[in-house]
């Protein structure tokens, strides 16, 4: 189920070749909260421009409700947010994405993770719990934390859609 | 007003190209007053009806979305109304049926109860329109209307607590009730 990040300890990622991939998986819209990890280098970016257009709201559970009312249009659509976000979302993601089958796509920034350390040996606790708390619910998840693993991007919703159950993407550093 | 006549009064009004989600309580008396392929009924829990309801008004704006909410369950989502003011669809309409309890869960007061102004929070929220029906009469003369507006549309509706239901949360949750409505949206 997990999918490795790339260590590569001088890695850097790039918010362009993210936007890419997500233009290139069919996103129409992307609904966020702010979250810093990814706040300059993917929100504001995709904030200046209309397609995929960007839907802001209040807190993170909301955006699982949207996401699903959309994913019965057969339009697609991206979360973007931060993993206090996610761990706040826990219920609508059990319910809704889980429980219902529904192809819930998360795009999650890992706050205060150290870059090109893995998400479990963060020192974070915050950090550490984020894979373990999405294997116990049974959701895919793929590290991107170098530009080699930005490829992973498409497939990955690709795959939600087709199978039609949620996948989260952890973004392990900023984005230039 | 009563529940079960406000929705007979508003399913008079719902034609079958709408999509409507009723929630809770609200939900087993729709079901039965309105049968219907494209009635959304799985929202989850924790108030998220009106979030579902944006993403399908932001995915079909050739549709109606009529959400019918409750008051316990709006006051779980209250960002919801901020969000959805912001979005602006023009074809959401969001009821909320004000009891004052939350019904489904042993019928305890909510938070504010007497004091909270769902109305007030809607307008503040950048909802285009804004009722508040406490009148029966008012509201079936006033409903066409209603959902003639450019929305977002928002309309309190105070109502007294239902009397007692069957609860077969299979009716909501079950998978066969969602693609039944994935189905009957693919083909609408």
């Amino acid at each position: 189920m997990p999918s490795a990040g790339t260590a590569i300890r001088e890695a850097f990622l790039d918010g362009a070749s993210i936007i890419r991939e997500i233009k290139a998986s069919r996103i129409e819209f992307v609904v966020s909260v702010p979250d810093i990890t990814t706040s300059e280098g993917l929100l504001r970016p995709l904030a200046q421009g209309t397609d995929p257009r960007l839907i802001r709201v209040c807190k993170e559970d909301e955006g699982v409700g949207i996401c699903a009312g959309l994913s019965y249009c057969r339009r697609r659509a991206l979360l973007l947010i931060q993993q206090t976000g996610l761990f706040d979302s826990i219920n609508a993601i059990r319910g809704v994405a889980v429980e219902y089958g529904l192809p819930i796509c998360m795009m999650v920034g890992l706050l205060e993770k150290e870059p090109g350390v893995p998400p479990r040996q963060s020192k974070r606790y915050g950090v550490r719990i984020v894979e373990p708390v999405l294997e116990a619910m049974g959701v895919t998840y793929h590290e991107i934390e170098a530009e080699a693993d930005v490829e992973k991007i498409a497939p990955a919703i690709d795959t939600a859609y087709a199978e039609m159950r949620p996948v989260v993407l952890l973004i392990g550093r900023r984005p230039s | 007003m009563r529940r079960t006549d406000c929705l007979e009064a508003l399913a008079r009004h719902v034609t079958d190209a709408d999509i409507v989600l009723p929630v809770y309580s609200t939900a087993f008396d729709w079901i039965d007053i309105r049968p219907h392929p494209l009635n959304y009924l799985s929202h989850g829990a924790m108030g998220l009806a009106s979030s579902h309801a944006l993403g399908l008004a932001l995915g079909r704006p050739d549709k109606r979305v009529i959400v019918i909410d409750g008051d316990g369950s709006l006051l779980m989502n209250l960002g919801s109304l901020v969000t959805i003011g912001a979005a602006a669809p023009p074809n959401l309409f969001h009821f909320v049926c004000e009891n004052g309890t939350y019904e489904a869960n042993g019928g305890h007061p909510i938070p504010g109860r007497d004091k909270v102004d769902f109305a007030g929070l809607a307008r503040a929220s950048g909802y285009r329109v804004v009722y508040d029906f406490s009148d029966l009469g008012v509201f079936e003369k006033q409903i066409g209307a209603v959902l003639s507006e450019t929305g977002p549309v928002f309309a309190d509706l105070k109502i007294s607590t239902g009397g007692p239901q069957e609860r077969d949360y299979s009716r909501l949750h079950g998978p066969h009730v969602r693609k039944a409505f994935r189905d009957a949206l693919a083909a609408s």
